[in-house]
């Protein structure tokens, strides 16, 4: 059994007409570090979301860890999503008024995912361990992206989905920053599917996947 | 748990969008408390004016028109009652105390009322509450006269004043004054909160001696005037009162005494009870009543109107954090249901401070009232009509927070967490 498994997916915007993505097949082994490209608008954080079962594909399955989201309820979605996914954005990952050690702890009250004892090791290892009574919105961008790593991770979920994290961040720190990531994940054997446009940290995933050649099976 | 607290530390965030709406939901409560406060003090004042009294007894007119003469100074008798059947009826053995009435004349504006000392011993407003002085006695001699409350405090009369009074009791007409006949004023009653504030008070023959030279009521040519110092109490005679307030021995015998009155074979009397005229009128002022209270509904629905603006408005700002929630595995319940509480919080935020600024404002300014406009804030400070209104006004705030959550919810299912504007 793969950890991810999209087959036949379309999904198509409630106000939109054609479908903004079209996937015949997709799947993703445990403990892969997927580097999944292309372009902007080709639809890589429609897909994000669609794993994550915050969208649900018109057409196609969608299976994570075994368990097909489209069988689950909306709330089962958020439940299944509280419980083994991570997923960090761009940009503008934390809640602005709460504190870094709240908003790392936030998932633990949504799932059932035990993780209170993770904190410190997580928060020592991105090097963020004395900032946890700050607001985060006295962080550095680069400092919030760790502290978006430490809630992604924390309760280990099985699987990460990121958004382009690295994006707004120099060159120096996206090296940096993805091999903290990798480092974490790999500790909890979390697998890790990374969207960006940006190909030049290709090269540290284990495997790189053009969205556009994905989709083009189809075409 | 951490609804609650994601609930406080957002509201507190956003500290002034949230203090003024829940302000604004503050000021409505304050004012719909207030003006409900303020209707029932006047229904009290209004039902309390005149107690103890079973009885009020004018000649043949409407209740209505009898009660406002009476007790609220409004309005003018057409028929007087003679000094005998006063008498008669006063002396009825069924009967424990009169206080007659008698009325025409006004100082300033200011009805005057002619009465004995019965006035004083007997007269009973709000319960149990007398005829008071303030300064100076009550009048006796001929030409004595005693002042209410308000009319002492406007006009700033000392005792020992002299002051003319003036025939007819419309205000704002030409008077004929009583310039030759001054009166010398012996006291000054305190305030009562009633009409008694805005009276005059004379004596029977004060008023008898006063008119003494009139005709028909015409003032007398300078030939007819006779003098004032030529008067004495124990040579006037009094002719008629224009009605009296009576107590009942026993109050079943009150309808049976009511009944005989107004079949009076002697003269055309009409007999009410205070409390069951007062009734009718003050439903019949109803109206005044109504509008009060859609007025302070009106405003309940200005302040809820403010608090959709606010929340749809902070709510735009706040999809970024939906979004962020969301991806966390928050369902869309719990978003609605965090946003629904949050503005349940400010809603009773807004009842809480409303209830503090009505109960407070009317603390402070209660004894100011009662002084400037003898308005007596009597009965409770909340009633349980009040606590069950502040709940629908709280039921009313979760029902608003709930029409932008849901808009909010129904967005996010579209949009999933990006952010479109």
């Amino acid at each position: 059994m793969s950890l991810i498994e999209v087959s036949h997916v379309e999904f198509t915007y409630p106000s939109g007409r054609a479908p903004v993505l079209r996937l015949p097949e997709f799947r993703v082994e445990k403990g892969e570090r997927i580097f999944l490209f292309g372009p902007s608008g080709t639809g890589k954080t429609t897909f994000l979301e669609i794993m994550a079962g915050v969208l649900r594909p018109q057409k196609g399955s969608v299976r994570i860890l075994g368990q097909d989201l489209g069988a689950l309820s909306p709330a089962g979605r958020d439940r299944f999503r509280a419980d083994h996914i991570g997923y960090i954005f761009q940009s503008f990952n934390l809640i602005p008024y709460l504190n870094v050690r709240e908003n790392i702890e936030l998932p633990l009250h949504f799932g059932s995912r035990p993780g209170k004892n993770q904190l410190d090791h997580l928060v020592k290892s991105l090097g963020i361990g004395d900032l946890l009574a700050r607001p985060v919105t006295e962080l550095s961008v680069g400092q919030q992206q760790r502290v978006a790593v430490a809630r992604a991770l924390i309760g280990s979920p099985e699987l990460i989905l990121a958004d382009e994290p690295t994006s707004a961040l120099d060159m120096d720190h996206r090296e940096r920053f993805l091999k903290l990531l990798f480092d974490l994940a790999g500790e909890s054997q979390t697998t890790v599917v990374f969207v960006s446009h940006d190909r030049s940290i290709q090269k540290l995933f284990t495997r790189a996947v053009s969205l556009a050649d994905l989709q083009a099976v189809t075409a | 748990m951490i609804f609650l607290r994601l609930a406080w530390k957002s509201l507190r965030n956003r500290l002034l969008a949230t203090s003024l709406t829940a302000l604004s939901i503050a000021l409505s409560v304050a004012l719909l408390l207030s003006v409900e406060r303020t209707r029932r003090a006047a229904e009290e004042g209004f039902m309390s004016a005149i107690s103890r009294t079973d009885l009020i007894v004018g000649g043949r007119t409407g209740p209505l028109q009898l009660i406002l003469y009476t007790v609220f100074n409004l309005g003018n008798a057409t028929h007087n009652i003679s000094w005998e059947s006063y008498q008669d009826w006063a002396k009825n053995p069924m009967v424990e105390w009169t206080i007659p009435y008698s009325l025409g004349d006004s100082y300033k504006g200011y009805r005057v009322v002619a009465t004995n000392g019965d006035f004083f011993t007997h007269y009973r407003f709000r319960g149990d509450r007398a005829v008071e002085f303030a300064e100076g006695v009550k009048p006796n001699g001929l030409w004595d006269v005693v002042l209410g409350a308000e009319v002492a405090r406007r006009l700033s009369h000392r005792v020992g004043d002299d002051i003319v009074l003036s025939h007819g009791a419309t205000k704002g007409e030409s008077f004929q004054d009583h310039r030759d006949k001054p009166f010398k004023i012996t006291g000054f009653l305190r305030p009562t909160g009633t009409p008694i504030d805005r009276s005059v008070y004379i004596t029977l023959p004060g008023m008898e001696a006063l008119h003494i030279d009139w005709q028909d009521g015409a003032a007398p040519t300078a030939a007819k005037r006779v003098a004032a110092d030529s008067l004495k109490v124990e040579n006037l005679k009094i002719h008629t009162i224009t009605a009296f307030f009576l107590r009942t021995k026993s109050r079943i015998e009150t309808l049976r005494l009511q009944r005989e009155i107004n079949t009076y074979k002697e003269e055309p009397l009409l007999a009410i009870i205070p409390g069951a005229t007062l009734q009718e009128l003050w439903h019949s002022l109803g109206y005044a009543e109504r509008v009060l209270r859609l007025i302070s509904a009106l405003v309940v629905v200005v302040g809820f109107a403010a608090m959709l603006i606010a929340l749809t408005t902070t709510l735009n700002e706040r999809r970024r954090e939906m979004a962020i929630l969301r991806s966390l595995g928050a369902g869309g319940g719990r978003m609605v249901g965090l946003l629904v509480f949050e503005s349940g919080l400010l809603t009773l935020a807004g009842i809480a401070g409303g209830t503090a600024l009505s109960l407070g404002a009317f603390a402070a300014l209660g004894p100011w009232l009662e002084n400037e406009f003898g308005f007596y804030l009597v009965g409770p400070a909340l009633t349980g009509i009040d606590l069950l209104v502040l709940t629908g006004i709280f039921l009313g705030g979760l029902l608003i927070g709930l029409v932008p959550a849901v808009r909010a919810q129904r967005q996010a299912l579209k949009d999933g967490l990006s952010v479109r504007t």
